[in-house]
């Protein structure tokens, strides 16, 4: 749908919604939203990230299509989340990625990182076993190479972050506030967006789980973001302490299968492998309706570089003393590569979004 | 699935809202634990196709429920002569007592029996409306709480069937054999086809949607009624019954209704096209002139009476004025306001004489006296020798910009009906119960409501009755 068209469409889908208001204790955005009497299009990207699409406002809604109003809610916010992630990516040129990224082009990337690395390699064939890994790749290229290219998406992801905040937040203050909004309960102002994320509480805030069609109720969709979530949040401890043993201790990689830096990776590796794999067959199961099929091959490129990079990871931890080990290595690093390269125009973005929205929201 | 011409049932349910599914569980919670029957052998008859069943239950939120002490989805407590003297006010003291007290009663246990069902409601204390103390809501609304019985009814093993439109029914000297269904290329019926049953249930609406019955009903003035809700209610099975020998119960023109935006779809609407802005402001026919007291009371117990008075005045159409002193005062309904500067232009806008509404505004002013501004109550602002008066909430208007919404009466359900006994049986002309023939819902509320309305009290009639005539069909049945 074009720009202004999706605007319209979205301030269409919201007055209709305005003015009925029967889905309002299901979520945070319908009590933001009766905040308002207009819908202008930064109303819309606080709206629309701050929706977790639970599904549960399409099925309940007697405005539904075939219904001439044809509101759904969780599929017109999808697309405003589409828009948004393009309009506040940095630099702003490489917005139309989102519109672009595919399954295809996310596993090409890691293909080539993967083929430059193997071309780049000292030594793919090494005589010694010990699993050394800067034998392959020098330790200063990996260092340089990922730091520079790690610092690049955080400050692109940033200056996302940090211009849809100020673009959006400042939207609440001065609102109308004629009826009392029935808040979704809050406990401690300010605590609770912390609990918010870290429990994924709106894909269960109405006491029952996100649904995946009419009527189907499970708690998979949670389970798996958990999964996906905390398991990237180990392997991201594990990169971090093994950074300081790296440069503070001076203790080089390989280290012990008991070693702080593998439990970590290990078992966020794990949390990485169910998380994705399972969210990948979740989505082909849930009602499309709920969802837009145009960014599907967003989903699959980053649920692909997620599982590809920890699958390819873990191999390695179990594999480093084989000879095979040196292609693990590349197609690993050359797979990370892509993620990190990925991560400010990918899906990636939509978990960013969306915690900042609930900041705003508080 | 259904194949066959002549298939019997021990219960067949005739119609797809609330009442109906409320029936159709019962009727098979009674088969099953009462007679070791199937609930299977009750079937479901929804005229409408799957994406808009549920009649008119589709629109609701709530239902009104009398109870002691505050529960999980109700505040304080809501007493039975309290419910009883609410309904008594609203309809001229004119009910039938016997099932009013009934309904009511029955009203305590809805919220429990729902929930084993799988409804979920809102949690009290919080929601868009105050009616938290006497109207349980649904979380989502009408139409989630409708999938939760669909669902439920799938669980049991009820047969549902959808575009399934009855034609005739077969009921004689009080004796129902069958119902003719409408032929169905879709499943390979090429012929009316006939589905017999031990036991009906009739819980099929209204004839709201019958623009020709609402015709001989109110003359030309039903071309200008909107239906807020389904189309498909168009009282087929009430005309069969009542040419069976079924006594009417209920005045023709008897129904709810109340003021929608006149820019309202003919039918289906549902909620967003009400207008709650007619206490905040006055509210003028097409000659400019106010014709009732827009602030007699709570927006709550006010709102259903102004489908009537609209649909008196010339076209069936009025105009409610605000100006910008109370604009974000009122919920915001799903059409743009009209706005315009001054009072003569906004009238000009709307189509009304310019001079008489200036005229009409200017009166008004004059007579608003002092008084402290307060929509929670019924509070001191109010006109002076004005008639009709208001009698709560007046302020002058008097702060541009104005905003003007058009009028037209939104009809929700008609209340003729079909006469029920206290088991539900359907009374004939002659004053006895059919023997097997039971209705529930809208196509019965006549017999409680005969021309007023309480918010919620249709879903409370649907539940109750419903209940009950499930559980009477099911035993007779055996």
């Amino acid at each position: 749908m074009p720009l202004a068209d999706l605007t319209q469409h979205g301030a269409h889908v919201m007055t209709v919604c305005n003015a009925c208001r029967y889905c309002e204790q299901y979520c945070p955005v319908f009590p933001a939203m009766e905040e308002r009497r207009t819908f202008g299009k930064a109303d819309l990207a606080f709206l629309a990230n701050l929706c977790h699409n639970c599904g549960e406002c399409l099925y309940a809604c007697q405005y539904a299509p075939p219904h001439e109003f044809g509101i759904n809610v969780p599929n017109t916010l999808a697309q405003i989340r589409l828009q948004v992630y393009q309009d506040y990516a940095w630099p702003r040129v490489l917005g139309v990625a989102f519109t672009r990224h595919n399954l295809l082009t996310g596993l090409a990337l890691a293909a080539t990182f993967s083929a430059i690395f193997a071309v780049a390699a000292q030594n793919l064939s090494p005589t010694d076993r010990s699993g050394n890994f800067y034998a392959v790749v020098p330790h200063g290229v990996m260092v340089t190479l990922f730091g520079l290219i790690f610092l690049f998406a955080v400050v692109a992801m940033a200056v996302g972050v940090v211009r849809f905040v100020s673009h959006t937040g400042g939207l609440t203050r001065g609102l109308t506030r004629g009826q009392t909004p029935p808040q979704i309960e809050t406990s401690g102002r300010t605590a609770a967006p912390f609990r918010d994320i870290l429990t994924l509480r709106h894909l269960h805030a109405s006491g029952a789980d996100c649904v995946s069609g009419e009527e189907q109720r499970t708690p998979w969709r949670r389970w798996l973001h958990h999964c996906t979530f905390y398991g990237f949040l180990l392997c991201f401890a594990s990169t971090t302490v093994a950074a300081i043993y790296d440069n503070v201790f001076g203790w080089r990689a390989p280290y012990d299968y008991a070693s702080l830096p593998v439990v970590l990776g290990t078992s966020g590796g794990v949390g990485l492998l169910a998380g994705s794999l399972g969210l990948w067959i979740l989505r082909r199961r849930r009602d499309p309706a709920l969802t837009d099929q145009t960014q599907d091959g967003l989903d699959e490129s980053f649920l692909a570089l997620l599982f590809l990079t920890t699958l390819t990871g873990l191999a390695l931890l179990v594999l480093r003393h084989e000879p095979v080990m040196p292609w693990l290595l590349v197609v690993h690093l050359g797979t990370v590569l892509a993620l990190f390269v990925t991560l400010p125009y990918g899906k990636f973005m939509h978990g960013l979004y969306r915690a900042a929205a609930l900041f705003i929201a508080r | 699935m259904i194949e066959s011409e002549a298939l019997e049932y021990d219960v067949v349910v005739v119609g797809g809202g609330n009442a109906a599914l409320c029936a159709a569980l019962t009727a098979g919670e009674t088969l099953r634990q009462a007679h070791g029957r199937p609930a299977g052998r009750v079937i479901v008859l929804e005229r409408a196709p799957r994406e808009f069943r549920g009649g008119n239950s589709r629109h609701t939120r709530n239902l009104r429920c009398a109870h002691d002490a505050p529960t999980a989805v109700l505040t304080g407590s809501y007493s039975e002569d309290e419910f009883y003297a609410d309904l008594l006010r609203v309809n001229a003291n004119e009910t039938d007592e016997s099932l009013a007290r009934l309904l009511i009663c029955r009203s305590k246990t809805c919220t429990e029996w729902m929930s084993r069902c799988g409804v979920r409601f809102q949690s009290a204390l919080r929601g868009t409306l105050h009616l938290s103390r006497t109207n349980a809501f649904f979380l989502g609304g009408g139409k989630a709480l409708m999938n939760s019985y669909y669902a439920a009814a799938e669980r049991m093993g009820i047969d549902v069937l959808y575009d399934a439109e009855v034609v005739s029914i077969d009921v004689r000297d009080g004796v129902f054999r069958s119902v003719r269904l409408q032929p169905d290329d879709r499943r390979g019926v090429r012929d009316h086809w006939e589905l017999r049953g031990k036991a009906l249930i009739l819980a099929s609406g209204g004839f709201e949607s019958n623009l020709a019955w609402l015709k001989d009903a109110w003359g030309d003035a039903a071309d200008n009624f909107i239906v807020r809700g389904t189309p498909y209610n168009t009282g087929t099975p009430l005309r069969a019954m009542l040419d069976a020998g079924a006594q009417p119960i209920g005045d023709p023109r008897g129904c709810h209704a109340i003021a929608v935006d006149a820019r309202a779809p003919k039918f289906d609407g549902g909620i967003v096209t009400r207008l709650d802005c007619i206490p905040l402001g006055i509210v003028v026919n097409r000659h400019g002139e106010r014709f009732a007291d827009e602030g007699e009371d709570l927006w709550p117990k006010r709102y259903a009476s102004w489908g009537m008075l609209v649909a008196r005045q010339p076209g069936q159409l009025a105009y409610c004025l605000v100006d910008a002193k109370v604009a974000d005062l009122f919920m915001p309904s799903v059409f743009p306001p009209i706005v315009a500067d001054t009072i003569p232009e906004l009238a000009q806008r709307l189509g009304m004489p310019a001079g008489r509404v200036s005229e009409t505004v200017a009166r008004f002013n004059d007579a608003v006296g002092p008084g402290t501004f307060n929509l929670d109550t019924l509070d001191d602002c109010r006109t002076h020798g004005l008639t009709p008066e208001k009698s709560h909430w007046a302020q002058r208007l008097d702060t541009p910009p104005y905003w003007g919404y058009p009028l037209k009466p939104g009809i929700t359900f008609t209340y003729l009906g079909l006469r029920v006994d206290e088991t539900m049986r359907v009374m004939t002309t002659g004053g006895r119960p059919m023997d097997n023939v039971y209705a529930a819902g809208e196509i019965m509320a006549g017999n409680v409501l005969r021309r007023g309305y309480i918010a919620g009290i249709g879903m409370t009639i649907g539940t109750v009755f419903g209940r009950i005539a499930g559980e009477s069909a099911a035993r007779a049945a055996r």
